[in-house]
């Protein structure tokens, strides 16, 4: 009897933890073709908002919690957010663990384009290399780029704008 | 009428447009008294027989100027030498990087056994002026006839933050070095990932 206990609540909690479970996704290495591959498709009139930061870089941690929430708000509305990882390549697990435990839900990529000195320029010539970054891609154009960090309210609004 | 006023509208915004964006390769760089770790003030015209200067926007808290903090006090062994010293400016809001304060910078220069001033742009203007975006940001300054200071290359050190030992180019000695034979710089700007500088609120 006490077994019959016993296994069935094993069994419930295994199950509970099966619905709850979110599989933890492994940022996976990208190179810069393979990126903009992906979000310059002629025809695709999603909205890539990709978004380069780095685990070291403090302004970057602070705002990503606004691209979650912009991911999520504009979720139904062809918008999808990219979070492109900077970190030295020598750091892999560092960002792999930093996507685990801030539970990031959008997708994760880490970069891997060599000499940053010969694809800055292939994302936006006005970039300097300074992190945050963001880009937005449309129907196989890039429509906007900055250098420099957002409040919430400036990229809900200009996320509004642009799937306008 | 209306149209001159326009104009000279016009002029201005893209005046103010082109000082904002910094310096390009061929400018003339402004001289600096900025404060040392020492307390010891210092400008460039102190170095009264210096063929140039290596200047680098850097900081502490940054991992790419930790990753560079050899590499510059190697550089600067070097450079001296060749008559190019090494200035490093930390620009960063203190604020906002405590990492970089003053006596945080007193220490790591004595930790690292910095062989080049590590100086103080309180203000930021220096930083804001030359049209530094991050940490570490090179600018190589060659003397001219007039004692002038004309920008020769704007960018990274080299070509491998991540890994000294994977250094294909190292574009600020390769300046130096070509500056020195009389030759134009073959590479004058390059850009590099880095630490965007923290400006004050």
């Amino acid at each position: 009897m006490t077994k019959a206990i016993i296994i069935t609540t094993v069994f419930v909690a295994l199950l509970a933890y099966a619905f709850a479970y979110k599989p933890v996704q492994k940022p996976e290495v990208i190179t810069l073709e393979q990126l903009q591959k992906k979000v310059l498709q002629k025809n695709d009139s999603t909205l890539y908002v990709v978004n380069f930061w780095a685990t070291w870089c403090q302004p970057c941690i602070v705002e990503l919690p606004y691209f979650e929430a912009a991911g999520k708000k504009f979720a139904g509305k062809k918008v999808k957010v990219l979070l492109v990882s900077l970190d030295f390549m020598s750091e892999k697990e560092r960002v792999i663990k930093f996507a685990d435990v801030k539970k990031l839900e959008s997708t994760v990529y880490h970069l891997n384009a060599g000499n940053p000195n010969s694809w800055i320029d292939k994302v936006d010539n006005s970039w300097s290399g300074a992190i945050p970054a963001t880009a937005m891609y449309k129907n196989g154009e890039k429509i906007f780029f900055r250098e420099g960090d957002f409040t919430q309210q400036e990229l809900d609004s200009l996320i509004q704008t642009k799937i306008n | 009428m209306k149209k001159l006023a326009l104009l000279a509208v016009a002029a201005f915004i893209s005046l103010t447009a082109f000082a904002d964006a910094g310096y390009k390769v061929g400018d003339n760089a402004t001289d600096f008294s900025l404060k040392n770790i020492n307390g010891k003030m210092v400008s460039l015209a102190d170095y009264k027989d210096a063929k140039g200067f290596i200047v680098i926007f850097t900081c502490n808290h940054c991992p790419f100027s930790v990753k560079y903090q050899e590499r510059i006090v190697e550089l600067a062994k070097w450079s001296a030498k060749k008559g190019y010293p090494v200035v490093a400016i930390n620009p960063n809001d203190t604020v906002a990087y405590p990492d970089d304060s003053y006596a945080n910078m007193q220490k790591r220069a004595k930790e690292q056994k910095f062989n080049f001033p590590y100086l103080v742009d309180g203000t930021q203007q220096i930083a804001k002026t030359y049209g530094a975006t991050k940490t570490p940001h090179v600018y190589v300054l060659q003397k001219g006839a007039a004692a002038n200071l004309v920008v020769s290359y704007i960018g990274a050190i080299d070509d491998n933050a991540d890994d000294a030992k994977a250094v294909k180019v190292k574009y600020v000695e390769q300046a130096v070095n070509e500056l020195l034979s009389g030759k134009p710089v073959s590479v004058n700007t390059t850009k590099a990932v880095g630490c965007g500088i923290k400006w004050k609120k």
